[in-house]
């Protein structure tokens, strides 16, 4: 006998039952449906973490000062963030301009391309024409800062070198900023109040995005020395100094090169005593996007063993089918029906099963991973759709192998005696 | 004498069922030649059904040789036995055994399926067994919607429908009315004028006269085997 004839065979078998052909079928769907939903979900997560690091600059490195003022980095490093503190609280030594300046020396540190002062000022207000918001962050730095944190301008022109030197108070502001204070009017060349100082706009960011934690354009950019001018004071420490490496491959030496160099000017020699952490935001978010693919493998694991169980239902379901259909099965042999023919039928049977429930189970995947879970935007993986099917398929065999032998295997007679 | 169709020899069958074991046959020999109408006939428990069972290749003897159109049946696997009861041999049932939520046509064609006959002279052949047995108004009929003589009449289209050699036949009236069952036996006796061998279980009289010979069972042995004339001046009139 064919596989149009067995499938035949089998097709009149399963809708004989509907019922329970559709629970069954059920447990294969959500065993599939959710080996795609919770990968989906998985990788959306780690594709977040990635598109991070690529705002970041993948050849970042970022210092700040292990206790005290420098407190919170800018906020995009999971996990990023002073941890460590060693030494005391008295001998604390601040990051100050300084430091960046004997960062800039290329004999010392000749694998850094861009070293970049920073000071963040929190909630810093701002007011124009009556409408008041309060930016996510409020960042005073040098030209350098939008270079080595991929940021370009879209209208207007950026501050210079020479607006750092000239101490002009001149800022870029984010998209999410304007929105918040211009609405639709053009902000170029309007005077806002940060917390009561003047700021000239020069110019709007190009828009960003979320980096998937924060609002990488819910920000405003001025010189360093306007805001140690104004709102943070002439001696006030640096929150960080971020920097670019020459090329991702040298990240060591250059981190090498800064501890290096700021353990000097910090007059320590032993770098175990540190008052500073040098972070390489990239490589602490791959840590966290290798914990992610952890998490992804785990999410799948659960997902498969209720494909498993699902499989476990197929099992049941078709022992149950040929138990009850013993005498039918007598019946065919007695009129001459093969081993392989009663095989064959019982397979397909709880193949077809299976294949239903695993493409009903596609279909439902992919609806699920549209919607946003637990704050991550699902991504499909393909490679767990081809999975998570063919694996249901293989289950539906070998879950069905059993019962259909049993069937398969039954004396003639004994079959027919069967009531 | 020509060479039998099928041939006991020594046949004894035994069920073991834990402690004790009953014997059902014992020192069978029977020998049926092609074209021959054989009426078996004993009381019950006196093995008629498990001597079917053995001519029908769903049994085995525990002893002797059974040997159908020259082989020795016991030197044939599954896969042979299951040609042999699909191409020989027609089984009708003392109970029917159709397959339920199936109908007529499909139960008629199912021989067919299994010969690997393809679906469109299936169809063809089972409409023509139907024919043959009266139901051809009934072919799309479920065996659930068939009364007790129509179903067995699809039993036996189904039994026919391969143009075996051999058809057997376990109490093929037992369920029916005086009407149905001889409209049964007006079938078998057209299957038989047709040129087929066939063996029929009964314990009736009437059933038996219209055999060629009778063979009496008792406690699982041949008591007594005669040939007579048929009687099928009886018939009861036209299907
Ligand atoms: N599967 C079995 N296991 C054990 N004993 C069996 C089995 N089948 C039949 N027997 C025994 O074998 C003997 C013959 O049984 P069989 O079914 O051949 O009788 P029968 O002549 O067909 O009777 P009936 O006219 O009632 O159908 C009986 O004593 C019965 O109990
Ligand atoms: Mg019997």
């Amino acid at each position: 006998m064919n596989l149009p004839e067995s499938t035949r065979i089998a097709v009149r078998g399963l809708s004989g039952n509907r019922l329970r052909s559709g629970l069954t079928m059920l447990g294969i769907l959500i065993g599939v449906g959710s080996v795609i939903v919770l990968v989906a979900v998985g990788n959306g997560s780690s594709l977040a973490v990635q598109k991070q690091i690529e705002g970041l600059g993948t050849n970042t490195l970022v210092v700040f000062s292990s206790r005290g003022g420098g407190g919170r980095a800018f906020g995009g490093g999971a996990g990023g963030g002073g941890r460590a503190t060693n030494g005391t609280q008295s001998s604390a030594t601040q990051l100050t301009m300084k430091d960046v300046t004997a960062l800039g020396d290329k004999t010392q540190a000749p694998d850094l391309v861009a070293i970049a002062p920073v000071i963040t000022e929190a909630a810093v207000t701002a007011t124009y024409a009556g409408a008041t918001y309060t930016p996510g962050q409020f960042v005073g730095t040098n030209s350098d800062y939008l270079s080595i944190r991929n940021y370009t301008v879209a209208e207007g022109a950026a501050f210079t070198a020479d607006d750092v030197t000239n101490r002009n108070r001149v800022a870029l502001l984010g998209q999410t900023v304007v929105t918040n204070l211009f609405g639709s009017q053009d902000p170029i060349g309007a005077t806002v109040q940060f917390s009561g100082i003047d700021f000239h706009v020069g110019g709007v960011l190009t828009p960003k995005g979320s980096n998937g934690q924060q609002d990488q354009d819910d920000i405003v950019i001025t010189p360093i020395t306007a805001v140690q001018d104004t709102l943070a004071g002439a001696n006030a420490p640096l929150s960080q100094i971020t920097i670019e490496a020459r090329s991702r491959g040298v990240m060591t030496a250059a981190a090498d090169e800064v501890t290096t160099v700021l353990l000097g000017t910090h007059h320590l020699t032993d770098a175990t005593n540190a008052d500073f952490q040098v972070l390489n935001q990239a490589t602490l978010l791959s840590t966290a996007s290798s914990t992610n693919s952890v998490f992804t493998v785990l999410l799948g694991a659960v997902a498969a063993i209720s494909l498993l169980v699902g499989g476990i239902g197929v099992m049941n379901i078709m022992l149950v089918t040929v138990t009850e259909r013993t005498r039918e099965i007598g019946i065919r042999k007695a009129i001459g029906a093969r081993r392989s023919d009663i095989l064959g039928q019982f397979l397909v049977e709880a193949v077809l099963l299976s294949l239903l429930g695993g493409v009903l189970g596609v279909i439902g995947g992919l609806i699920g991973s549209r919607f946003r879970i637990v704050g991550v935007t699902p991504v499909v993986a393909w490679y767990s759709v081809g999975l998570a099917f063919g694996v249901a398929v293989v289950v539906g065999l070998f879950f069905g192998l059993y019962p259909a032998n049993r069937a398969a295997s039954m004396r003639p007679i004994e079959a027919l005696r069967h009531e | 004498m020509r060479r039998p169709l099928l041939a006991l020899e020594h046949v004894e069958k035994r069920y073991d069922a834990g402690e004790i074991s009953v014997v059902a046959l014992r020192e069978v020999n029977l020998a049926v030649t092609r074209g021959e109408y054989v009426a078996v006939m004993g009381a019950s428990g006196s093995g008629k059904s498990t001597l079917m069972n053995i001519l029908g290749c769903l049994d085995l003897p525990s002893r002797g040789k059974y040997i159908l159109a020259g082989t020795d049946v016991r030197l044939l696997d599954d896969t042979d036995l299951a040609a042999v009861r699909n191409r020989m041999i027609g089984f009708v049932f003392q109970s029917f055994n159709l397959i339920p939520r199936t109908s007529a046509l499909r139960n008629v064609e199912l021989p067919m399926v299994y010969a690997g006959v393809k679906p469109r002279e299936r169809a063809e052949r089972a409409r023509v067994a139907l024919e043959m047995v009266g139901l051809a108004n009934r072919a799309g009929h479920k065996p659930s919607e068939l009364s007790g003589g129509q179903q067995q009449r699809v039993a036996v289209a189904r039994a026919i429908v391969t143009d075996p050699a051999i058809v057997l036949a376990d109490e093929p009236t037992g369920n029916l009315d005086t009407t149905s069952s001889g409209e049964m036996l007006d079938l078998l006796d057209r299957l038989h004028e047709s040129g087929r061998t066939i063996v029929v279980i009964t314990h009736e009289p009437d059933v038996a006269m219209r055999a060629s010979r009778v063979v009496r069972l008792s406690d699982g042995r041949i008591v007594s085997d005669e040939y007579q004339t048929p009687r099928a001046a009886v018939r009861s009139g036209s299907v």
